[in-house]
């Protein structure tokens, strides 16, 4: 069971007010993603879950008891660290019994734990050394294996993925998902990577300065936005947003239009604009080019596509998928 | 250094300076070592001769020389006890965002800086002292006898003053070494439900182990050869009390004026030296390791 509500915290160091008040509900199993740009309060918020920070204000209930003044080990959460934070003078054993053992688990107890976590991370043949002579991925399941046997109400990932090159990364996401389908433990991960936050989510918040802009699944985050931000924030490429009088024309203060909601021509469409830039991957293509009265835009085409620098095309957006934005920032519904 | 040609360099680089250190340790050795086994005398000048083993009998068999080294190994060890439990504990303190702990440590770095002749002559006249003395003075208004350190004490009082000496040194090194500890680690162990007693003793004290080895090294080399402190204060007595064996050579070569016994005795005190540092280094040294 792993519950978690977040009611009305607040964070302050000194007179900066990095969590300016935030409530959230998480519910038992599920896999929660933080994301939002550098210094928004993912991690600062993750630690106050964690009770490695005090709150200033506000609770955090845990399966319905408010524990935002126990100690850490007292709410029965684990954390995965970015560095990892493996106690380099113990064996691979000794890391992941270390929380068993300060339990006071039987040596039995411990060994059968120990090597049921193991197993399920593949690291039996590690079990001797220490952190040291092992590659970043060993060490990283050997932090998850730390975290598992535990038995927490909850799991805390701070970036856990950061430190890893990008075939390794892919690798670990999809053993995360796996054991988070494994054991259906309640899972917080913070990243500021949206690929993870879209591929492992059940339900990311979206964080800036310290407050939360937007809950939702990936797909609800990514077909309704709820204000410009987060528009431009989930999605990659970003969202263009137009302003001016094409926004005018369409009764609001700018127009957002993903890269992949273009319809690509060379001969006629809704905008004319001049090809800067065009990448090509193999299965897509990424157009830059310049807007005539508007600027810069991006555009995503399937496939190979025949177009180079200094070529001119029209665009017409998807009118079904064009999102509105007011003065203020926020979506205006359709 | 990994290639065959690139090792090949860097020996042939640093020989010559290898060679001059070398040479630098090698002839005072010898000279020594040549003197031990010599009749010579500064009192009956132009009668030096060879004789073998005498004089390293006469030292060894000299009840003098295991009183000094049952009295340098219970210096060396106490000292060595005291500064390092001593500074790790200082190191915890100054490691706390405690007020005022720039001055702090300061404060408890600034005796390393006191030269130990002057070190010996203040805990002697000011602090020590029966009559005159701040601790007599503590005793007095607590209605206490005052402690005679140097008549009753004076071994106690020799470690006193050595261990308040290099205490800062130890400090440094283990402060240093406490700052360094991640402090990830810190919180994971909280995570696994460590208190504050398990996180010192598992993951803090582990991760001294080394400096701690530094600092016992680097220390016995120096402790072992204490000196001024024991000249300015007892002169090694009473009696025996507070003679180590530097002191006891010393005693030979100019009190004696025995060049040659004091030069077996300053290789005696060679050999004792190196055989401490080998039984350290096999006990503590795989730590330096990795
Ligand atoms: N101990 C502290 N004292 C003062 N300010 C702090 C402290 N810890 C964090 N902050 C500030 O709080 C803000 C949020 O920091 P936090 O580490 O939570 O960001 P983050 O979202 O995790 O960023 P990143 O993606 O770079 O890890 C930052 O502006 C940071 O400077
Ligand atoms: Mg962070």
């Amino acid at each position: 069971m792993g519950a978690i509500r977040l009611e009305n915290v607040k964070k302050t160091f000194g007179n900066i007010d990095v969590i300016p008040g935030v409530n959230l509900e998480i519910n038992d199993g599920e896999f929660v993603v933080f994301v939002g740009p550098s210094g928004c309060g993912k991690s600062t918020l993750l630690r106050l879950i964690a009770g490695l920070e005090d709150v200033t204000d506000g609770k955090i209930m845990i399966n319905g008891v408010d524990m935002a003044n126990e100690s850490p080990a007292k709410r029965g959460l684990s954390m995965v660290f970015q560095s990892y934070a493996l106690y380099p003078h113990m064996t691979v054993y000794n890391n992941i019994a270390f929380g068993l053992k300060m339990a006071g688990e039987t040596k039995a107890v411990i060994d059968e734990k120990v090597r049921n976590a193991a197993k399920i991370l593949n690291l039996t043949d590690y079990l001797e050394r220490r952190p040291g002579a092992l590659s970043g991925g060993q060490r990283q399941r050997v932090a998850i294996g730390r975290a598992i046997v535990r038995n927490p109400a909850a799991f805390l990932f701070d970036e856990p993925l950061s430190n890893l090159d990008a075939a390794l990364r892919v690798n670990m996401r999809l053993e995360i998902t796996g054991l988070h389908q494994e054991l259906k433990t309640t899972m917080i991960y913070v990243t500021h990577d949206q690929v993870e936050a879209m591929t492992m989510a059940d339900k990311i918040v979206v964080l800036q300065a310290g407050r939360v802009e937007q809950v939702g699944k990936p797909m609800d985050l990514y077909a309704k936005p709820a204000n410009k931000f987060v528009a431009g924030f989930i999605g990659s490429p970003k969202m263009n947003f137009i302003e001016g009088d094409y926004a005018r024309a369409r009764d609001c203060a700018c127009v957002g239009v993903r890269p992949e909601h273009l319809l690509l021509s060379t001969e006629q469409g809704d905008i004319a604009a001049t090809v800067k830039i065009a990448e090509h991957l193999g299965a897509e293509t990424y157009l830059h080019v310049n807007a005539d009265n508007i600027g810069p835009m991006t555009v995503r085409a399937t496939g190979e596509v025949p177009l180079s620098g200094n070529d001119r095309i029209w665009l017409t957006p998807d009118p079904e998928r064009i999102h509105r934005f007011d003065k203020n920032d926020k979506a205006i519904s359709n | 250094m990994s290639t065959r040609a690139s090792t090949l360099a860097g020996r042939v680089m640093s020989a010559p300076s290898i060679i001059a250190l070398f040479l630098w340790m090698i002839v005072p050795l010898g000279m020594t070592i040549y003197f031990s086994f010599l009749r010579y005398n500064l009192l009956t000048p132009g009668m030096e001769e060879w004789i073998g083993f005498v004089n390293y009998k006469f030292f060894l068999t000299d009840h003098a020389f295991f009183a000094s080294l049952a009295n340098t190994l219970v210096l060396v060890g106490s000292v060595l006890v005291i500064t390092v439990i001593g500074g790790i504990l200082l190191g915890l303190m100054l490691d706390q965002p405690i007020f005022g702990r720039g001055i702090l440590r300061i404060l408890v770095i600034s005796p390393f800086f006191i030269m130990p002749t002057v070190n010996a002559l203040v805990w002697k006249n000011l602090l020590m002292n029966p009559v005159s003395g701040f601790f007599a003075w503590i005793s007095t208004s607590l209605g206490f006898q005052p402690i005679d350190w140097f008549t009753n004490a004076p071994l106690t009082a020799i470690i006193i003053m050595v261990a308040w000496q290099w205490l800062p040194f130890a400090t440094l090194i283990l402060l240093t070494a406490l700052q360094s500890l991640d402090r990830d680690q810190k919180e994971a162990a909280q995570m696994d439900g460590a208190g504050p007693i398990s996180i010192f003793f598992y993951i803090t004290l582990p991760h001294l182990s080394r400096a701690i080895t530094v600092v016992i090294l680097i220390e016995t080399i120096f402790l072992l050869s204490v000196f001024a402190e024991i000249f300015v204060t007892t002169g090694g007595g009473p009696g025996l009390s507070t003679t180590n064996i530097a002191f006891l050579v010393y005693t030979q070569a100019l009190l004696q004026y025995d060049v040659g016994g004091a030069s077996a005795g300053g290789i005696v005190a060679v050999i004792l030296a190196n055989i401490v540092a080998i039984f350290l280094v096999r006990l503590i040294g795989k730590n330096l390791d990795a």
